[in-house]
């Protein structure tokens, strides 16, 4: 059989563009941690914290985390097909497409031009260009699968189609809007309907871009970089089809309390906790994957971020349906304690799979070994100690906040007014942006060992490394 | 097989996603904004309060302020009455948000009077010195778009007349944000209900005593003095340098219950122990 030209090309300038973005993503973040604590740090109009924080959200998900699912999609498409991409030409048109609506968008919520709806903020001729770049995306995705050399596709591939195909579905939905102007229109729902249908779209987007994608690089890279086989092929059809049907019914509940009707709720929560089996069922098929493999942990840096990012992926899938209890909800709902979860999720499993994938990349997209381990390895310590620095002061935080929110007197009177419970929050809001400025050295440094890797610069210890291995 | 057959994989995919979609997605537009929530009461907004609340949706405010009050004990006591689905079926889109870095404001309409608001948009820190909320002094400068506003009403369906649009001319950003803010939660008359009969009779359990003078001033420091002035001397609220027309068991009903079309909000939230620490602050200090 001929070998199959593959387009690396492409992949090496969508792993830079995300990684671009995804810099952005996390200066923005904490310029906005630093206006929580210091509100003469706001520069209206442009650079206000309301403005910064969609900006902040929009890069990370759509710049830093979309980027890197079309990067290592499209390389992974070729890989488990055995073959190149259907069309590169369209690929490098989804590779402009995607720069000009992550600047396009970077602009328009600076200039104010939003729908307000989180994680869906961008108006509607964004909207339009969204749905131009994801059309092309699937087109050539599915058309490289109808033409592939291998029978069988692998389990990546399931997740890679259940997201096509769900982010479609769910973005084409919340969209629907009835334009004023060029940058202003009003959601085609209103109220309670509006609520219900933007967090179907909401908790699912984040379970078809930012679990199914990063199940389907975890699944790949973790045999590819210990070269062993995944532990059990029926646990992750079951994982998969369980997690693709549940999913869907538990948007609702970031909403309990609301006025959304309670069966909706009901169901929410129910569906939530039952969603634990398959998240864990990818957790655990990733450990006993590693049976008799553990010692990687210490030698293979690539292993390290992958167990740690499937590890925080696993106290992700518990702590979601824990929050998804009405009980326990009616607790920590709006304090500090959310942004803390999805901070484990983009910090902790996210973004950890994706620097994996981008290492494991390297020789392939830049032709060839990574300049420094040893700097692979600090970045590794730096962003795990940012992102806990992060996340665990604001859990704190919301436990804190939320007893003052409910503490009583014993005449029935409310013991804090709001301000009082607001101000304990600083020392906690500092240790937030430290951990977010440690974080952020770690990613400067991956990109530093990206850079000198394809300026060709080769450390000491990589040529060491090589000779080894020779 | 499955596995090997693309298509049929992607069917089988989008029909294992709708059916979860259908039931709690599709399914609720039965039952929600239906006859079944309406409430009579619930009018739209006026072409100024909807392009206040476009300000405030241009300005992320919905980034730190919540607008829902949920039917728990605290919650219901901090912002007033928990939220109905039918006081929300001409907003579009919702504005519930997800995080309280400051209060709730689904109930905030006719908490404050107007130059409450004013003041506060200006410099939140005048009048909360530790908030972190940022000013908004600046919506001042941008005058409103009648056109514009007329076309947003229309799109809307919303009723309007030629006057409420001319009458738009003169007016700011700022004035629309406040009418906005004062729209919000008074769709249903929850303050008048929420407002306490005091049964018997009202007896001040302190008699001036000095600590509790001392505890009052504190109180007033942190809830009053940013409209009646640190030395009571007034700004927004009246001054209240001379209580001596007042007896006791009135002014703290005063305070307790606050005066609904006047701009007092009411503290019942403080307690009783404190209301009275208030009032003995008022009229007993040295």
């Amino acid at each position: 059989m001929d070998k199959p030209e593959y387009n690396y090309a492409i992949v090496r300038s969508f792993v830079n563009w995300s990684i671009l973005w995804g810099l952005v993503a996390i200066l923005v973040g904490v310029i906005a941690s630093f206006q929580m604590i210091n509100p003469d740090l706001n520069f209206p109009p442009y650079l206000t914290f309301g403005r910064l924080r969609p900006l902040h959200t929009n890069a990370g998900l759509y710049g830093w985390g979309v980027g890197t699912i079309f990067a290592m999609f499209l390389f992974i498409v070729q890989r488990l097909c055995k073959t190149g991409l259907w069309s590169d030409k369209l690929a490098t048109f989804q590779l402009w497409m995607f720069n000009a609506t992550i600047i396009a968008a970077a602009v328009t919520l600076l200039l104010g031009y939003t729908t307000s709806k989180e994680y869906h903020e961008l108006e509607w001729p964004l909207d339009v260009m969204v749905v131009i770049l994801w059309v092309a995306f699937a087109i050539n995705i599915i058309m490289t699968i109808m033409k592939r050399r291998e029978e069988q596709m692998y389990i990546s591939l399931w997740y890679m189609m259940a997201s096509i195909i769900g982010v479609a579905v769910l973005y084409l939905v919340n969209s629907a809007a009835v334009p004023v102007s060029l940058f202003k229109s009003y959601s085609a729902y209103a109220g309670t309907n509006d609520a219900n249908v933007h967090w179907w779209f909401a908790h699912n987007a984040v379970a078809m871009a930012f679990t199914a994608p990063p199940l389907a690089m975890f699944y790949y890279f973790l045999p590819k970089s210990t070269g062993v086989a995944i532990y059990s092929h029926r646990l992750s059809i079951v994982a998969f089809w369980s997690l693709v049907f549940m999913y869907l019914w538990t948007g609702a509940h970031h909403l309990l309390w609301t006025p959304v009707p309670d069966w909706i709720q009901t169901l929410a929560m129910a569906f939530s906790v039952m969603l634990i089996a398959p998240s864990w069922g990818s957790v655990i098929n990733g450990y006993l994957s590693m049976n008799g493999q553990w010692h990687q942990m210490r030698e293979n840096y690539l292993v390290k971020f992958l167990i740690l990012g499937i590890t925080f992926y696993g106290l992700q899938t518990l702590q979601g349906p824990m929050q998804s209890i009405r009980t326990f909800s009616a607790f920590i709902h709006y304090t500090d304690w959310v942004p803390a979860h999805i901070h484990m999720g983009t910090m902790g499993w996210v973004s950890m799979i994706g620097f994996a994938g981008i290492y494991y990349l390297v020789p392939k997209i830049y032709g060839r070994e990574l300049y420094s381990i040893p700097l692979a390895n600090m970045h590794f310590w730096l962003v795990l100690i940012g992102q806990l620095l992060w996340t665990i002061p604001l859990w704190v935080a919301g436990v804190l906040q939320a007893g003052m929110w409910n503490a009583m007197n014993d005449d029935g009177s409310l013991t804090y007014t709001f301000m009082e419970t607001m101000v304990e929050m600083y020392p906690y809001w500092w240790a937030r942006s430290i951990g977010g400025i440690i974080f952020m050295v770690g990613v400067i440094i991956f990109i530093y060992n990206l850079i000198l890797t394809a300026r060709g610069g080769t450390s000491s210890t990589a040529a060491i490394a090589a000779e080894g291995r020779a | 097989m499955w596995e090997k057959k693309p298509v049929l994989f992607l069917l089988l995919a989008t029909g294992a996603i709708l059916v979860g979609t259908i039931v709690t997605m599709i399914l609720p537009f039965a039952w929600v904004n239906t006859e079944h929530d309406r409430i009579e009461t619930v009018t739209p907004y006026t072409a100024l309060e909807q392009e206040g609340r476009d300000v405030y949706i241009r300005e992320g405010c919905n980034n730190c302020h919540s607008q829902t009050v949920r039917p728990l004990v605290a919650e219901v006591l901090r912002y007033g009455d928990y939220s109905k689905s039918g006081e929300f079926v001409y907003d579009r889109p919702f504005l519930w948000g997800s995080r309280r870095t400051g209060p709730d404001l689904a109930r905030i309409g006719g908490k404050y009077p107007d130059e409450w608001h004013y003041k506060h948009m200006d410099s939140p820190r005048s009048m909360v010195p530790k908030t972190n909320m940022p000013d908004y002094k600046w919506l001042r400068d941008n005058a409103l778009d009648p056109e514009m506003i007329r076309r947003k009403m229309a799109v809307l369906g919303f009723p309007y007349t030629g006057e409420e649009i001319e009458a738009l001319a003169g007016k700011n950003e700022m004035d629309a944000i406040v009418a906005y803010m004062q729209k919000l939660g008074t769709g249903i008359p929850w303050r008048e209900a929420a407002t306490t009969e005091i049964v018997g009779e009202l007896k001040n359990p302190f008699m001036g005593d000095p600590a509790a003078v001392a505890a009052g001033r504190q109180v007033y420091l942190d809830n009053c003095a940013a409209c009646h002035a640190e030395d009571l001397s007034g700004d927004i609220g009246p001054e209240l340098t001379d209580m001596s027309a007042y007896d006791e068991a009135f002014l703290y009903e005063i305070i307790y219950n606050g005066i609904t079309d006047g701009g007092m909000p009411a503290f019942s939230t403080l307690g009783s122990k404190k209301v009275w620490q208030l009032v003995n602050y008022l009229m007993y200090r040295e």
